[in-house]
């Protein structure tokens, strides 16, 4: 909640504007189960806590989370939510955009339909590929959003990882920077496996966040497959009843 | 009780004929008995067109048609109006399937010759209904204002601009501004709910009238009028109701499998129904790296790209797509349908597909040298097909034709 001056201070030393692109990194497959109410909820811990200081989720509401994912109103007050902010209010961001600006050099973006727009792989790989990079703004650099303006707000609980590359001569005989491994040169409060599972729990999160009605559509899409199969077959023997006399 | 409603029936027959359009446009009109599985996709696209309408009704009810507030009105309508999704995944959804439901329906036109003597009307009609509703479709995928909405129709209006000497003017009358901008939004709403719904609406009706002015094709390609009994009755033909009634309301429930299934589990359908880029609002100043229209519109894009002069270019993908309409005249096989059509049509109407598949997916992805040849070369295949027609029909080996259905 309070992580917006931390981000503010990060930010003092940043001047960086980035346009998004995928880069030329293998993004990493994620399997993710839409259904894990744990994980849901640990992804909303994680998100309203380190993300939502910063980044606006503009087109969700409190409330909303608060039933989806069967938070306990108490919990979710007290924990998950600024204190001035109301259960029925929309997930905005109490940094003002000039300041924001001036700070990470562009306004964070709204993080409503990320994971519609850019695909669960690429949130995934982008919060588990920041590395350490002398001379940066930040600090760190990312591998999917090069020169990213948003600092590691993770790292004290991935720690910080060195990246490192290799000299391949690609098809034209110049030598390019290939990314061949992280080695982590800090321990965070979370193992490897913890922080994976962590940025999981986020990706699933924000997957719930772009589309909150998903797990119930499909809930509901089965009920009606299956009243369509059985009205199916009634047609079928309707029309094979009116037709057996034509030839 | 049915004293009653006879008696009520006989009042609303003496004032409006109820029961005559009733009779001489279901219970009591023929259509030939060998329908095929290609024979659905009229009666499905009527369904998605009234799907279309009602969902759009809805969808309209919370939409704001304003460069500020639309991105944002569509995502209130995904998340806080009751069973907003549903009514937005269905008009979504409805949009690729009406398209498709379209393109399956007029490659049936080219597989038994529906278009041919004297359908000819029904085949225009049919092709301004495809025209119109590229239009409705264009235009309704500006509403959301996403990224590819605004990109898209930036392209694409700008293309009008190749046109020499008015082609600046055009463009900017068609924008309402220099740029696509909340001007462009408003009056593309407009065209969007009001004109072309109508103009659909009156189109669909004139096709109709058109066919059961002159009945109905089948896939032997011979007319059932010609063989009647002493009542003048088609042999070979059954009413429409109820015998095409209960079978067209079995193709609905598979059709509505398809498309719930869709709508249930996969309503961006892998980015093909609802582009991933379109899930950002518009952004003027912020070119996306790789612009590409909705899947339907990607075989005649293919085209514009493959010929390497804009004007040109722009002249080519229009006349790709109206070529459809001289299908009657450039046809000049005797034979309708391909079960008794020679080899070369048979080849030729292939190929077509092959160029047609061919360029709907060079279409959706970014252009290269190789692409760029190969997509000029299924452009070849594809005006060879049309422009080539009345040589090979007329020189075609043609099997002989029934006397009556098969």
């Amino acid at each position: 909640m309070k992580n917006w001056i931390v981000c503010a201070v990060f930010s003092l030393l940043l001047h960086g504007v980035t346009l998004a692109s995928g880069g030329d990194v293998e993004l990493k497959h994620v399997e993710i189960n839409h259904d894990n109410k744990a994980s849901l909820q640990r992804g909303a811990q994680l998100f309203n806590n380190y993300c939502l200081s910063c980044h606006s989720v503009k087109y969700m509401r409190y409330k909303r989370v608060m039933d989806d994912l069967e938070i306990p109103e108490e919990i979710m007050k007290k924990n998950l939510m600024f204190t001035s902010d109301k259960l029925e209010d929309l997930m905005i961001v109490a940094m003002p955009n000039d300041d924001a600006k001036r700070w990470f050099g562009k306004v964070p973006p709204d993080l409503s339909l990320s994971v519609r727009q850019r695909g669960e792989a690429w949130v995934y790989t982008y919060l588990v590929s920041f590395y350490q990079e002398e001379g940066s703004p930040t600090g760190v650099n990312n591998l999917v959003l090069k020169n990213a303006s948003m600092p590691h707000v993770l790292a004290p609980l991935q720690g910080l990882q060195k990246a490192v590359f290799e000299e391949k001569p690609d098809a034209d005989g110049q030598v390019r920077h290939v990314f061949k491994r992280f080695e982590l040169i800090n321990k965070g409060e979370m193992t490897t496996e913890e922080y994976e599972r962590a940025a999981k729990d986020l990706v699933n999160y924000m997957g719930y966040l772009a589309e909150p009605i998903r797990t119930e559509r499909q809930s509901v899409g089965i009920w009606v497959m299956l009243f369509l199969a059985v009205l199916g077959i009634f047609t079928y023997l309707l029309k094979l009843e009116y037709w057996k006399d034509v030839h | 009780m049915g004293g009653l409603l006879k008696n009520l029936m006989d009042w609303v027959d003496e004032r409006f004929p109820a029961t005559k359009v009733w009779k001489g446009s279901a219970s009591e009109y023929y259509a030939p008995k060998n329908f095929n599985f290609w024979y659905y996709f009229g009666s499905l696209a009527l369904l998605v067109l009234v799907n279309q309408i009602v969902t759009g009704i809805w969808l309209t009810m919370n939409y704001k048609p304003s460069a500020e507030m639309a991105f944002a009105s569509v995502e209130y309508i995904m998340r806080d109006v009751p069973w907003g999704w549903l009514i937005r995944y269905m008009h979504s959804t409805g949009a690729s399937l009406f398209l498709l439901v379209v393109y399956l329906h007029m490659f049936r036109g080219l597989l038994y010759g529906s278009y041919k003597k004297p359908r000819e009307l029904v085949w225009i009609f049919g092709m301004l209904i495809y025209l119109v509703l590229m239009g409705e479709a264009f235009m309704g995928y500006l509403l959301p204002w996403g990224q590819m909405s605004f990109w898209g129709a930036q392209v694409i209006t700008s293309l009008f601009g190749a046109v020499p000497v008015v082609g600046d003017l055009a463009v900017e009358l068609i924008r309402g501004d220099y740029n696509i901008s909340d001007v462009t939004l408003n009056r593309f709403f407009a065209l969007h709910v009001i004109a072309l719904p109508l103009a659909l609406a009156g189109l669909v009706v004139a096709h109709l009238v058109a066919l059961h002015e002159v009945g109905s094709n089948n896939p032997d390609g011979v007319e059932i009028h010609d063989h009647t009994d002493a009542q003048g009755t088609p042999l070979d033909g059954v009413t429409f109701h109820p015998y095409y009634t209960v079978k067209d309301i079995f193709g609905v429930v598979i059709f509505l499998m398809l498309a719930c299934a869709i709508i249930f589990f996969a309503p961006e359908m892998g980015g093909y129904f609802l582009e991933h880029a379109n899930f950002q609002p518009a952004d003027p100043l912020q070119t996306p790296p790789h612009i590409a229209p909705v899947w339907y519109f990607t075989p005649f894009y293919a085209i514009l790209r493959a010929v390497p002069h804009k004007l040109l270019g722009v002249i080519a993908m229009g006349a790709s797509v109206m070529l459809f309409a001289f299908l009657p005249w450039l046809d000049r096989g005797p034979v309708r349908s391909i079960r008794y059509r020679g080899p070369l049509y048979k080849g030729a109407l292939t190929l077509f597909v092959i160029s047609f598949l061919g360029l709907g997916y060079l279409g959706t992805v970014p252009s290269s040298d190789i692409y760029t040849l190969i997509a000029q070369i299924l452009s070849v295949i594809y005006f060879g097909f049309f422009l080539l027609m009345p040589i090979y029909t007329r020189i075609d080996k043609n099997k002989p034709v029934p006397d009556r259905l098969t």
